[in-house]
């Protein structure tokens, strides 16, 4: 009986020697950490495992070039599990335990408001490679995917412009990039003359698959006479069966074409594209662009990935841009340290994929050229219209009157993140 | 479970072997944290305290199952709900307090009701300002939606599985609604970007220790409320119905009162869990509402031993402990581990780890 | 081919300014091998206009994205499908040109104007097509592009249709020119010719003529005329209602039907063995794969895909479902709660599974042609064709389970030991293979879901959680342990669950629906049709 107690208590014992053993800080080696804070299980892992292998291709190849300021990097793999709470307590796993020296990570806005406070307060570097709903700008994310001034709002314009669609359906799953994204749109499109009856606002739970009335709906509104656009803000999930609805209900891109913001290569490649032929979508970059750069990482994901048919997407480019910047900005700053890193990173320059060069701007974000694409039957965009030179992210749109008031500015002159013009004060900071 | 005696002496030297242990992590992990200098090789990170903090607030989770499924015979698969509940009550309290640092500065809404265009704060966050009113509505919302809940449930004679999947259908249910930007909850984003708490800085590592040592206390006085109430002659009759609920009822106990008192009792647990929970993660959001979470931490009682109360505690610690350990070390295989071990306990451990131990001593 | 002769003098006699049809004709296809869109639109006119008879294939060619540049002559040519290497002919003369690979080809893209402009243009080509379908379908794609062009080509070609639909669809068109004549008399009868017409357009139009000026004044002068129009719009609004009706039972049924075909697996292996397998849903994701990787391996035959995944995946995930009942379940008979755990340990270990094998994305599965477009009840009233062959399938399914639970012996076993073990093996019945059919029974009819599901939505690591909690709902909303329940149970809350969207949009119509279940089993805690039995006391 003694000896079971023993086993007992030994048992117990033994768990908590393993948390302390397991959450001790490791020792600094002679290498650069850097986190890579992808799911790669649960409901988001279908988009993130593969920003997850761009990182790990990414990081091999700076190691190739002969790594950063002599020291070769190093990847810190970690799967939040789609879980956001989780993300947070991964978030401090790797600033504090593995000591890494920036994070590549997140996808879903949930995720980054989640290891948000966690960045700021242990003064990371996190970088946010996906299109997002903008009224953020923290002293420690730079946003590297579009902002809706680089994305939405072109997409209206071309739609406007080059398609003269008159009536509007503004259809989003029911969460935050959508919401934002489709008042801003409202606003745009009420200060461009289009009336309220003409505008039809729609919301649908995350993961809904039974589209058909929402279509028949889509339908009858497209049938009054006025060229109709969906302007889609759908996630992930949701898009196959409302796409295939479209095509089964017989709506076609030329009768109601929809332009989507969360469809990339990546998503096509799972969906029978030939319903889709001539639906549009809006992003920075896409696999089709006509540049040496593209080819050779198109040629180098490829390989490194051992599979001829995978394809590259907008938020990979926004890795590659990211990563890019950090490198440049480290080796200007000439250390790792985060606050040094801060200050290089504003006004670097890195190329992009299709061919320019983008820049780290004060509000973090950066400049990007914007692609509008037909889908094309082999799951590739062709595109149609692109903007003239590059677009600078806006952090803060200036069709919303509560953010229209408020600046972002990292660099000496402002920083803040969220500077009030009116009132000019600087609000809501979470760092000293 | 086989009948016998309720208390025997393994769990009595347990009750006082986990007692004890909880003290001395609710003692010892804040001092570590607190007083010894950084790169002491004694120290212990703000990561691990937040960690620890967070599983102590699941191993009370855990225990209100058990509490219910253990000892009572009810499988909730909606219990992830109440903890939620708990949780929100909590993050609405956090929300007030940021005031106008928000990043629009308004000092009446919170930020994503700022950008969502709402004009004032919807009549249900009034209040919520107040520490005392909020505490309240952690053990108030949870406790009075479980015994309407379970009044209904229960006094219809709603049993075994159909009561199990009904309870999905709550939790299913509220995650939905939670989801939606209309309800004036913050939607898939939920409740984030916390300030402070009763006017201590959250992120200060002193508040950080002081929501641990309540955690643990929480723990431990949950803890000993439950092994009251299983002692007691209440839980005798609890035990009877679990076992042989018509003949329980025939003897002449209403068993539909103890019923509810003993779901709503843990139900309230489960939202002083989900209140502790928040500001250690610093996040509350629909997905807690999820209905797999909710059959998640049946399990982990199940891992640990249902019916021992020590046993939840040591289940939800092992499997949360493997889950960090695994999600870090094999990210790509740690489903596989969860799902074999879930697997190999109901298979081999019918009565979870505890069981395990228990078998030790008696041979 | 007759017809297009028959119309070409007319398309020659609209056309006589042009001299040479071939020159335009080569004209136009220089002009498509511009990268601007706005050249190979003007070049689309060209083409059409050209009055040449190889104008129809070449449109419909680009259209198809058949059009291809070959990069050695820079030549337009057609390729007669999109496989690798592939036949080619000469746009402009039609000559074969012997066969070439698609990496010496170059495709001509276009856009959704362009798109439209072909679709008019092919579809004034067509009016002279032999098919009434085509020609219908050219009619109706007219009237988006109406022009004074157009209107002629439809009165001539309506003096010498024959066939009824396409007479009245083109007099309706005809007629909607004739909404902007003169005189009153003539706005009146055109009124009255497109009356009880359910084309989207006829609505439209006929509302602009009961529309107000800013002043106040009618836009339409006549008040006869504004009575008419207001009578036909009365008649349209009513059908319309009607039509509506139809098409949101239809909704409600073929979700209502996926519902069953998800749940019925389940209470197969729930109601009748009393495991709460929470495999069931990854046990339909394997279906679903299973198409997949059929499609895989028949690349050429995706119109057999189907009939060959069906069977295929009630084997593979009927095999799965043998396994974790022999492996697993078989220890945990009288423990159902136990089950519970174990199986959602297996479900997890099935989603990685499948994550690591085939990646976490989500796999493209074609529709067959046969199973896309619409099957068109009437004008104002399309049914999809795959929604249809799935509820098809779902009675299908459902009958052969209840035959072979009802009319076998094997089902005559199935039933002896779900109703009383003991002495279902005192009579000799051997319970142990007998629970591992009808596990492998109940996982296979979840295997036919994941095909069905295959066709709608995604095929991912995920689909199977996203049915699984609604599976669950149905079976125990009909009462556990019985078929018809399932039924009833799944097509009700398909109809429920879609009569409520209009009103209370999708999300709140679910939480509704929920909310109902839970009452509902306060009300009646053994489900629908309550069943005795083992399974009732579980």
């Amino acid at each position: 009986m003694k000896h079971t107690l023993l086993n007992a208590r030994s048992l117990c014992a033994g768990l908590v020697a393993a948390l302390v053993v397991s959450v001790t800080p490791v020792r600094a080696e002679d290498t650069i950490k850097v986190g890579v804070l992808h799911s790669l299980s649960g409901t988001m892992a279908i988009s993130e495992t593969t920003l997850k292998d761009t990182m790990l291709m990414l990081i091999d190849e700076q190691n190739k070039k002969g790594g950063l300021l002599g020291k070769k990097l190093e990847a810190v793999v970690v799967d939040p599990a789609s879980n956001w709470p989780l993300f947070a307590e991964k978030a401090r796993e790797l600033l504090e335990k593995d000591k890494v020296a920036a994070v590549f990570g997140c996808w879903t806005s949930v995720s980054r408001k989640s290891v948000l406070p966690v960045f700021e307060e242990l003064n990371g570097l996190l970088f946010y490679p996906v299109q997002y709903e903008g009224e953020e700008s923290s002293k420690n994310v730079f946003y590297t995917g579009a902002a809706p001034n680089q994305q939405a709002i072109p997409a209206v314009d071309y739609l406007m412009n080059d398609l003269e669609v008159k009536r509007w359906v503004l259809a989003g799953t029911d969460y935050v990039y959508p919401r934002t994204t489709n008042k801003i749109l409202e606003a745009y499109l009420k200060a461009k003359g289009v009336a309220a009856e003409d505008i039809m606002i729609n919301y649908t739970p995350f993961g809904h698959a039974d589209w058909q009335s929402i279509v028949a709906d889509i339908k009858k509104f497209g049938s009054a006479g006025k060229k109709t656009a969906v302007v889609s803000t759908i996630n992930g999930d949701a898009n196959v069966p409302f796409y295939k609805e479209l095509g089964n209900q017989g709506v076609s891109a030329a009768d109601i074409p929809v332009v989507a913001f969360s469809v990339g290569e990546e998503e096509l490649s799972g969906i029978d594209t030939k319903p889709l032929v001539g639906h549009l979508a809006a992003w920075n970059y896409f696999m089709s662009v006509d540049a040496p750069v593209n080819a050779e990482f198109i040629k180098s994901w490829k390989t490194f990935i051992k599979n001829d048919k995978r394809v590259t997407n907008d938020p990979m480019e926004a890795h590659y841009i990211g990563f890019n910047m950090w490198v440049k900005a480290v080796e200007a700053a000439g250390s790792t340290d985060s606050t040094a890193v801060q200050k290089a990173i504003i006004g670097v320059e890195a190329p992009n994929l299709s061919g320019g060069t983008s820049k780290m701007l004060a509000n973090h974000h950066i400049t990007k050229p914007v692609l509008i694409g037909e889908i094309q039957e082999d799951g590739q965009f062709e595109t149609v219209w692109q903007t003239e030179g590059l677009v600078p992210g806006d952090a803060w749109s200036d069709f919303l009157p509560d953010s229209k008031i408020i600046e972002a500015d990292w660099t000496d002159k402002l920083n803040c993140g969220n500077y009030n013009t009116v009132t000019k004060k600087c609000s809501g900071q979470n760092y000293e | 479970m086989s009948a016998g005696p309720l208390s025997s002496r393994f769990d009595r030297r347990a009750d006082v072997l986990v007692g004890g242990l909880i003290v001395l992590v609710g003692v010892l992990v804040p001092l570590l944290n607190l007083l010894t200098p950084v790169d002491s090789p004694l120290h212990l990170s703000t990561y691990t305290v937040t960690l620890v903090g967070k599983y102590l607030c699941y191993a009370l989770l855990a225990l209100a199952v058990d509490l219910v499924w253990g000892y009572c015979g009810i499988l909730s698969l909606g219990h992830g709900a109440f903890f939620a509940l708990g949780g929100y009550a909590m993050g609405m309290y956090l929300m007030r307090q940021i005031g106008d640092r928000g990043v629009y500065g308004n000092a009446d809404l919170p930020d994503f009701m700022v950008f969502l265009n709402w004009d004032s704060l919807p009549w249900y966050w009034h209040g919520f300002e107040h520490f005392p009113f909020a505490m309240a509505m952690v053990l108030l919302v949870p406790g009075l939606l479980a015994f309407v809940f379970g009044w209904f449930a229960f006094r219809s004679r709603v049993t075994g599985v159909y009561l199990s999947i009904i309870t999905q259908a709550l939790t299913y249910a509220l995650l939905l609604a939670f989801f939606r930007n209309e309800m004036g909850f913050g939607g898939n984003n939920g409740l984030t970007d916390f300030k402070d708490l009763l006017g201590f800085d959250l992120k200060a590592d002193s508040t950080r220790c002081a929501l641990f040592a309540a955690s643990a206390l929480a723990l431990l006085g949950g803890y000993a409320l439950c092994r009251t109430i299983v002692n007691s002659k209440l839980g005798r009759v609890v035990v009877a119905i679990r076992d042989a609920e018509d003949r329980a009822r025939f003897i002449g106990y209403r068993v539909e009162h103890f019923k509810v008192w003993i779901f709503t009792l843990s139900a309230v647990l489960a939202g002083i869990a989900g209140a502790l929970y928040v500001p250690q993660v610093g996040i509350i959001n629909p997905g807690e509402f999820s209905p797999l979470n909710s059959i998640e931490l049946v399990i982990w009682v199940a891992v640990g031993g249902r019916g021992t109360l020590y046993g939840a505690i040591i289940g939800a610690l092992t499997v949360n402990f493997a889950k960090t350990l695994f999600t870090g070390a094999l990210p790509e295989l740690w489903l596989f581990v969860l799902g074999a071990m879930f697997v190999l306990v109901t298979l081999l451990l019918p009565r979870g780890i505890a069981g395990l131990l228990k078998r030790g001593e008696a041979a | 081919m007759m017809r297009l002769r028959r119309i070409l003098p007319l398309l020659c006699m609209l056309l006589a300014m042009i001299a040479d049809a071939a020159a335009d004709l080569a004209e136009g296809l220089d002009k498509l091998k511009s990268s601007n869109f706005k050249h190979k639109a003007e070049a689309v006119t060209l083409v059409a206009d050209s009055g040449d008879a190889r104008g129809a294939q070449i449109l419909q060619a680009l259209l198809d994205g058949r059009l291809y540049i070959r990069r050695a002559d820079q030549l337009v040519v057609i390729v007669a499908d999109n496989a690798a290497t592939t036949e080619l002919l000469d746009a402009a003369t039609g000559a074969a040109l012997g066969t070439a690979a698609k990496s010496d080809l170059k495709k001509i893209a276009i856009n959704n104007q362009m798109r439209l402009g072909l679709r008019a243009s092919l579809a004034r080509l067509s009016l002279g097509d032999p098919d009434p379908d085509a020609r219908l379908a050219a009619v109706h794609a007219l009237i988006a592009a109406p022009s004074e062009q157009t209107q002629v080509m439809l009165r001539d070609a309506q003096k010498t249709e024959t066939d009824e639909r396409v007479k009245r669809a083109m007099a309706v068109v005809a007629a909607l020119a004739d909404f902007d004549d003169e005189s009153p008399a003539a706005r009146l009868a055109a009124v009255e010719t497109v009356r009880g017409s359910m084309l989207g357009e006829v609505r439209n139009r006929l509302a602009t003529l009961v529309e107000e000026n800013a002043d106040g004044s009618p836009v339409e002068p006549d008040a006869a005329v504004r009575a008419a129009a207001g009578a036909a719009i009365r008649d349209i609004d009513a059908a319309r209602a009607r039509y509506e009706f139809i098409e949101t039972l239809f909704f409600g049924l073929s979700l209502g039907f996926v519902l069953v075909l998800a749940a019925t697996g389940l209470a197969i292996t729930f109601g009748v063995m009393g495991v709460i397998n929470m495999a069931h849903g990854e046990l339909m994701m394997l279906g679903a794969y299973t198409v997949y990787v059929v499609q895989q391996l028949m690349p050429n035959h995706l119109e057999w895909s189907i009939a060959v995944a069906i069977p295929l995946a009630f084997i593979v995930a009927g095999l799965v479902g043998i396994l974790i009942e022999r492996g697993v379940v078989r220890f945990l008979y009288g423990r159902p709660l136990e089950t519970l755990l174990a199986t959602f340990g297996i479900s997890l270990f099935l989603q990685q599974t499948v994550r690591s094998i085939f990646s976490p994305l989500n796999r493209a599965v074609a529709t067959p042609e046969w199973m896309s477009g619409q099957v068109v009840i009437s004008d104002a009233l399309a049914l999809t064709a795959n929604r249809l062959y799935i509820i098809v399938f779902s009675v299908l399914v459902f009958a052969a389970l209840l035959a072979l639970l009802r009319f076998t012996p094997l089902g005559l076993q199935v039933r002896a030991v779900a109703q009383n073990r003991a002495m279902a093996r005192a009579m000799g019945v051997r319970a142990g293979w007998i629970d591992a059919m009808t596990f492998g029974l109940g996982s296979g009819v979840a295997g036919l879901a994941g095909v069905a599901l295959s066709q709608l939505t995604n095929v991912g690591p995920n689909l199977g959680q996203a049915y699984i909690i609604d599976s669950f709902m149905v079976v125990v909303f009909g009462g556990v342990g019985n078929l018809w329940g399932t039924l009833v149970a799944g097509l009700g809350l398909g109809i429920a669950n879609k009569f409520l969207e209009p009103y209370s949009g999708a999300v709140l119509a679910k939480i509704l629906v929920l909310v109902f279940i839970i009452l509902f089993i306060q009300k009646r805690p053994r489900g629908l049709f309550p069943q005795r039995g083992r399974s009732a006391e579980a």
